[in-house]
């Protein structure tokens, strides 16, 4: 899970220019329009902004599930998107859902060792050691790798997502609202976890929330993004030291940002508002 | 609002209420007790599934305690009625009403209030809440913010009592969210009624509450009363002050203790009714 033997760290995100055009029915929809980001290796990464403003569809470009229509991102010196490319996902760049996206007829071990076996990158014996590692690295308790998804609870669900996507190594983790549906109080230890699995495997983390507690507690750099066409307009670099732990939701410099992220994203929802894009209130 | 209803208090005498689960009986609330002061406003906030929502329905009458006994004024609690009104997480609003028919229908059909007095205190909520545009506008035409105030105003308009807010801004956008608090605030500083407010937001807790209520997990109680002394009216600003984070430290400690306890015990099946039983007060 350490960087490469050359010692260079991996995992940047280098977005450039990017556009994204959809064409439901002729009829050009612009979601993203001249987005730039570069997003560090080790970084954790954090993207809000109003409803429909096109984080998904950055995300998905990211992923590999979907080209870009104009500029390029490139996952260190590799062009990932780009409109003279064909995209493709790869292991190297891991998502985990909204929804989960857990195998329920797949035992939780099932389920981790699922990528790597398939890829013939590991043999299943090796993905059960490996899986075995970082669950005890990771703080997930072996008692359950028999069990299937359903006997799990919502937030050791998540917990098992996050390790089924380590497991692949990836430069990159890619996460939607992960904590969407989780009830505030699970959703706190949640974060508590990916902040302790972060601070142990450095990966880069691209994040994408509506939830601005959850924005500026797990973030190095928050990037809001503009409603549509979404392009970024402020990076907010949150200076609050780590390792970070609940106690910081109560200080003055975590509700200042807070308030602050805030502000930016609520102008562009007004802005949303005005243009018809949603109603208000 | 007029001030002809003055606030009621309610109070739980060591309640203990058991709902059966899976086949198996589950003690919701045990040994739960505490005070709904008149006229003020207190939030409950704790664990998912700890029980909130039971607490508004004993309150309500919709359900009887076990053990233990509710009582408002004095006497116990036995139906639903009137002077206690719930606004729920979803909207419950007539979908073939108007806006402005959905808050008239509670004065007219108990025919308490003349129809023109009716109509004035109606039109006079809907512009507080913001919703004067809106009179002859089906709930399906309205924002779910606008749903939540139009529900507001069809509770207010029956001068309950007891007003009891279960969740009601749940899943709204933290925008939409902040306005529905502050109007909310705004219409609770003018009445003299008596709130219970249930939520899992503590931010939303604390910028609410005269007093914080945070219960435990199940079999829940009230862990501990947090006075929310956040002079009124209040402002969202306030939550940068000195007090409000000292308040927010305070509870946060607590919660996270109740978190951790959850998730290790979650998935344990409580079927042990005899502590309930041995400790409980008949009354």
């Amino acid at each position: 899970m350490e960087s490469k033997p050359d010692g260079k760290r991996e995992g940047r995100i280098l977005i450039e220019h990017v556009e994204k055009v959809y064409d439901p029915e002729g009829v050009n929809v612009h979601a993203c329009r001249d987005c730039n980001a570069d997003i560090q290796p080790g970084e954790f990464a954090m993207v809000v902004g109003p409803s429909g403003c096109g984080k998904t569809t950055l995300l998905n470009a990211i992923a590999g599930f979907d080209n870009a229509t104009g500029g390029a991102i490139y996952l260190d010196e590799e062009k990932i998107a780009a409109p003279d490319i064909v995209q493709s996902p790869g292991a190297d760049r891991m998502v985990v859902f909204q929804g989960g996206a857990l195998f329920p007829w797949k035992t939780v071990m099932g389920n981790i060792t699922y990528g790597p076996v398939m890829q013939g990158k590991m043999r299943v014996n090796e993905a059960v050691q490996e899986a075995r590692g970082l669950m005890d690295r990771l703080g997930l308790s072996r008692e359950i790798e028999r069990l299937y998804p359903d006997n799990l609870s919502s937030g050791m669900k998540r917990q098992v997502e996050i390790i089924r996507a380590l497991i692949n190594d990836p430069r990159v983790l890619l996460l939607d609202e992960p904590f969407r549906a989780l009830d505030n109080m699970s959703k706190g230890l949640m974060h508590e976890y990916l902040l302790s699995v972060f601070e142990l495997t450095k990966k880069t983390i691209f994040f994408i929330t509506h939830d601005l507690d959850e924005a500026v507690f797990l973030a190095d750099r928050i990037f809001v993004m503009t409603t549509r066409p979404g392009t970024f307009k402020a990076v907010i670099e949150v200076d609050i030291p780590r390792p970070r732990n609940f106690r910081v939701l109560a200080t003055e410099r975590f509700v200042e940002i807070r308030e602050h992220v805030k502000a930016e994203v609520e102008e562009e929802s007004m802005k949303a508002f005005e243009a018809g894009e949603r109603e208000l209130a | 609002m007029s001030t002809s209803n003055q606030a009621s208090e309610v109070i739980f005498n060591n309640v203990g209420k058991m709902a059966i689960f899976k086949k198996n009986q589950t003690v919701i609330l045990k040994n739960c007790s505490f005070t709904v002061e008149p006229g003020k406003l207190t939030v409950l906030i704790g664990p998912s599934g700890c029980g909130k929502t039971t607490v508004i329905n004993l309150i309500a009458g919709y359900e009887r305690p076990d053990l233990g006994s509710v009582k408002m004024d004095g006497q116990p609690i036995s139906g639903p009625n009137w002077e206690r009104l719930v606004v729920f997480q979803e909207t419950a609003l007539y979908p073939w009403l108007t806006c402005y028919e959905n808050v008239m229908f509670g004065p007219l059909s108990r025919k308490v209030m003349a129809k023109e007095k009716a109509h004035e205190e109606t039109l006079t909520l809907l512009a507080k809440v913001g919703l004067e545009d809106f009179l002859d506008k089906y709930p399906s035409q309205l924002s779910g913010g606008m749903q939540r105030r139009a529900e507001l105003a069809r509770a207010l308009i029956n001068q309950p009592k007891v007003m009891l807010m279960d969740e009601p801004f749940r899943g709204l956008d933290a925008m939409t969210r902040q306005l529905m608090q502050e109007y909310y605030l705004k219409l609770f500083e003018e009445t003299h009624a008596s709130h219970v407010f249930v939520t899992s937001e503590l931010d939303e807790a604390i910028i609410l509450a005269d007093n914080l209520l945070i219960m435990t997990n199940k079999p829940s109680k009230i862990q501990k009363i947090i006075e929310v002394d956040l002079p009124r009216p209040r402002e969202w600003q306030m939550v940068t002050s000195k007090r409000y984070l000292e308040i927010k430290a305070e509870a946060l400690e607590l919660l996270h203790e109740e978190a951790v306890k959850a998730s290790t015990t979650s998935g344990k099946v409580d079927v042990d009714l005899s502590g309930l039983l041995e400790t409980a007060n008949s009354d």
